[in-house]
């Protein structure tokens, strides 16, 4: 039927494919991949409340409908029906629009993924896939930055300080993550040799094949086991990008309520609700894309041969994306959330330079498989490391001085009030001719060594 | 161009479901005056007056720009990635020059304490 080029699938025989689509072909991926997303979506509310419960032993939502399963569905039906309240003193306008800012771009990036490989529709065959864009993964950051409008602008339209801190803490840790997020596909590129997603998942089709006792077997394609530590990264940002437990500082309840959406009630709340589960979606899709070999069957399945052709591979791409979306349920449920400062200083200090430092070895490592008898790889070999012992013994006795300065600190503090309750050093500068010499404070300051100076007695 | 019509008319489509959600949620819901529900809401004591013009920590401008750098330094990387096997050594170089002089930026924020927070 098909011809087997077009199996392969290559990206340009996909993009051509595409683009041969007939109006209502795309008419139907585009209402299709809408469809999936909404229903994915109140299907994950009430799966992520269902899978709580049981690890909380509670039963979670069990009443409306079988199992449960209309919960969320109800639930918008009940927030379409609630009042649509704006405060006092928002910016209308931007208050208004920021839900639709933010749920829009969440729609947009899972066009790029590709669910499976050629199939026929009524009698046209076609990539299970809606564009097929030769810079797809940065369409996907573009959207996710385009998403931090919605939040914070929805965060600074509100006007209440719950919303705006929230609103700046969402945004700070999304931009923060997006860096890591970006670092992290480098390498992915690197093997690929394309930012396309169809052409990076069939750069993952299979491995080498070796014979072991008899049987053929393919070494391991997919990126996450050949790239491991740029899929680890890319998981931690991932949960931090959709600000979801262990990162969900953003809407913290015991300290903003709920965040950047606190003033946001009936429909416009629901899309934020919304952007944020599509969110997860297109995060866990792309990991499978660009990690997990896309739409191919797992070993076991590969031996039988047709299992990734025709409409199959949509259940593997499925399966796959399922398996993501339970480890962010999974997470909520183990994991407390961590301090901001602990998030900023995990996505800084440890992901980007550890992401950094894995992008350059892999590199360094192609080239010198490569041509390795090239002087000039060896000679970028020894300035890295050069660079990095001279940064470690920089940074190490920069951390000396600068522990040496705190004890020294610690101590003339101690000196000061040794016994008292205590009292900031009084010599500081703002305190000169100020000190009136309070009849509590100077008995207790007096104890302090410099009192004398200070106040001038 | 044709490779974004598909793009577009999802985001059509996205645009039109939100701007349908807006309406019909300042539709559907009932209306109800009452003085308490207008205000911003603080766990119920009297909203602060908010100082005119919002204020807030200076720390997120900086993670905004140092966010600003990075991201270009990503963008950079990015073709370089793809073209990587037709580089070789020369590639190899230039990207390392080209990062080890924003490691040296990064160095600098680092132990100037640009990146702690409090």
């Amino acid at each position: 039927m098909t011809s087997l080029a077009q199996l392969a699938g290559g990206s340009a025989a996909t993009s051509a494919l595409i683009d041969s689509d007939p109006w209502w072909l795309t008419a139907i991926k585009v209402l299709a991949i809408f469809l999936f997303l909404v229903i994915t979506t109140l299907l994950m509310i009430w799966a992520e409340r269902r899978v709580i419960g049981r690890m909380q032993q509670r039963p979670g939502p069990n009443r409306a409908g079988k199992f449960g399963l209309l919960q969320s569905l109800m639930d918008g039906v009940k927030l379409a029906l609630t009042e649509d309240i704006v405060p006092r003193g928002v910016d209308k306008l931007l208050f208004v629009l920021a839900p639709a800012i933010a749920a829009i771009p969440a729609f947009i990036s899972i066009a790029i993924i590709p669910f499976g490989p050629v199939v026929s529709i009524f009698g046209h065959h076609t990539p299970l896939q809606l564009a097929n864009l030769p810079v797809a993964v940065l369409l996907v950051l573009a959207m996710s930055s385009m998403g931090v409008y919605g939040i914070v602008l929805a965060g600074w339209a509100s006007s209440s300080p719950y919303s705006l801190l929230g609103g700046l803490r969402s945004s700070a840790q999304v931009i923060s993550y997006e860096i890591a997020m970006g670092l992290s596909f480098v390498p992915v590129f690197m093997y690929a040799g394309s930012l396309s997603t169809s052409q990076i998942v069939a750069a993952q089709a299979h491995g080498a094949p070796f014979r072991l006792f008899g049987v053929i077997l393919h070494y391991p394609s997919w990126f996450a086991v050949l790239l491991l530590p740029s899929f680890l990264i890319y998981v931690i940002t991932m949960v931090g990008e959709t600000n979801r437990l262990p990162f969900d500082l953003p809407e913290g309840e015991g300290e903003l309520v709920g965040g950047f959406h606190t003033e946001y009630s009936s429909l416009k709340f629901a899309l934020f609700y919304l952007a944020e589960y599509i969110n997860m979606v297109t995060v866990s899709a792309l990991a499978t894309t660009l990690f997990l070999g896309g739409w191919h069957a797992v070993w076991p399945i590969t031996l039988w041969s047709g299992a990734n052709y025709g409409w199959w591979p949509v259940l593997w791409f499925l399966i796959k994306l399922v398996a993501f979306l339970f480890f962010f349920i999974w997470l909520r449920g183990s994991l407390p959330r961590i301090r901001y400062d602990q998030l900023m200083k995990l996505g800084w200090k440890v992901l980007i330079p550890a992401a950094l430092a894995w992008t350059l070895l892999i590199a360094t490592l192609r080239v010198w498989r490569r041509d390795g008898g090239s002087p000039a790889v060896y000679l970028v070999g020894g300035a890295i490391v050069v660079v990095l012992i001279a940064i470690a013994f920089g940074w190490e006795s920069a951390a000396q001085r600068a522990a040496r300065q705190r004890e020294t600190e610690d101590e003339e503090l101690d000196e000061l009030d040794a016994g008292v309750f205590p009292v900031p050093p009084l010599d500081l500068p703002h305190y000169h001719g100020e000190f009136s010499g309070a009849p509590g404070l100077t008995g207790q300051a007096e104890s302090g060594p410099d009192m004398k100076e200070v106040t001038g007695v | 161009m044709s490779y974004y019509v598909p793009v577009i008319v999802l985001g059509g489509l996205a645009a039109f479901f939100a701007i349908f959600s807006l309406v019909m949620g300042a539709l559907s819901g009932p209306k109800r005056w009452n003085r308490a529900k207008l205000e911003a809401y603080e766990c119920g004591i009297e909203p602060t007056r908010q100082p005119a013009g919002i204020r807030f920590p200076v720390k997120y401008y900086l993670t905004a720009m140092l966010f600003i750098v990075f991201d270009i330094e990503i963008i950079f990387l990015y073709p370089w990635a793809v073209a990587f096997d037709r580089l070789g050594v020369f590639g190899l170089v230039e990207m390392v020059t080209f990062v080890a002089t924003v490691l040296v930026a990064y160095a600098y924020v680092w132990r100037r304490g640009g990146l702690e927070w409090d």
